[in-house]
């Protein structure tokens, strides 16, 4: 429950957009609802939305955290877009394979494949 | 046994949150425990402030904690209408899979040793043994 979770780094890579997580927690929903609210604007600027969500930095994430990116999943899906997640660790990836949430999002071991990947 | 009285709201269980996670370090749990016990927190926290006491900020959330080096045990418990957690959809049946809420509980089971609701439903008391 830090504050360093809300903050979210974007670059552009070969026309995708990725963004990155800065801080090592995705917990409390005041942080969270910040960052839905910036990647939806992001992917608004966009048609269709080509993102990607790097988690490099991130140790801590809670089920409000998931639904964040369900909503997000279901904004890209519903402009025709590309949404890929990458550079999860595995103690992270562990909450998608129990939620079974590995098997709706595409999920890539680095950034360069996840970019790679969408069309 | 270690009691916090707090407001109902996100601010307030975050400090709460924090001088659990304090108690837990100093007794050097491993960090696949901190993790599990940092998430099922989070989760009850938020439970208890969104689900329990449905936003009402005049209501409070209390947390009783007792940590040594090989048990952690954490109870929340709210004043709200309290619920039977047995009701819960199962977030991973195919037709709720995508929906956006629902995971708490399930992820709180997932991560700690012992998970148990008290008869009314506003009462969760987690343990997580430190192996």
């Amino acid at each position: 429950m830090q504050d360093q979770g809300a903050r979210i780094r974007t670059i552009e890579q070969n026309g995708v957009t990725v963004a990155e997580f800065m801080g090592p927690d995705i917990l409390d929903e005041i942080h969270i609802a910040q960052m839905g609210e910036q990647l939806t604007d992001q992917i608004t600027r966009q048609q269709p939305p080509r993102l990607v969500l790097d988690f490099t930095h991130v140790a801590h994430m809670s089920s409000a955290a998931l639904g964040m990116l369900i909503t997000l999943l279901k904004r890209v899906r519903e402009r025709q877009g590309h949404l890929r997640l990458c550079c999860i660790r595995p103690q992270i990836y562990e909450v998608f394979v129990i939620t079974k949430l590995n098997g709706i999002f595409e999920i890539y071991d680095d950034r360069s494949a996840a970019v790679a990947s969408i069309p | 046994m270690e009691r916090m009285v707090i407001p109902s709201e996100l601010e307030s269980a975050r400090t709460v949150a924090e001088r659990v996670l304090a108690e837990v370090h100093r007794h050097h749990y491993s960090p696949e425990s901190v993790f599990a016990i940092k998430l099922a927190l989070e989760e009850a926290l938020t439970n208890a402030v969104k689900h329990g006491n449905a936003g009402d900020r005049t209501k409070r959330v209390t947390v009783e904690f007792s940590i040594n080096a090989k048990r952690a045990v954490i109870i929340v418990t709210d004043e709200g209408p309290g619920f039977d957690p047995r009701c819960v959809p199962d977030p991973t049946a195919d037709e709720n899979l995508e929906c956006p809420s629902g995971r708490g509980i399930m992820l709180m089971r997932a991560y700690m040793d012992a998970v148990t609701f008290d008869r009314t439903g506003r009462s969760v008391r987690l343990v997580k043994l430190n192996n």
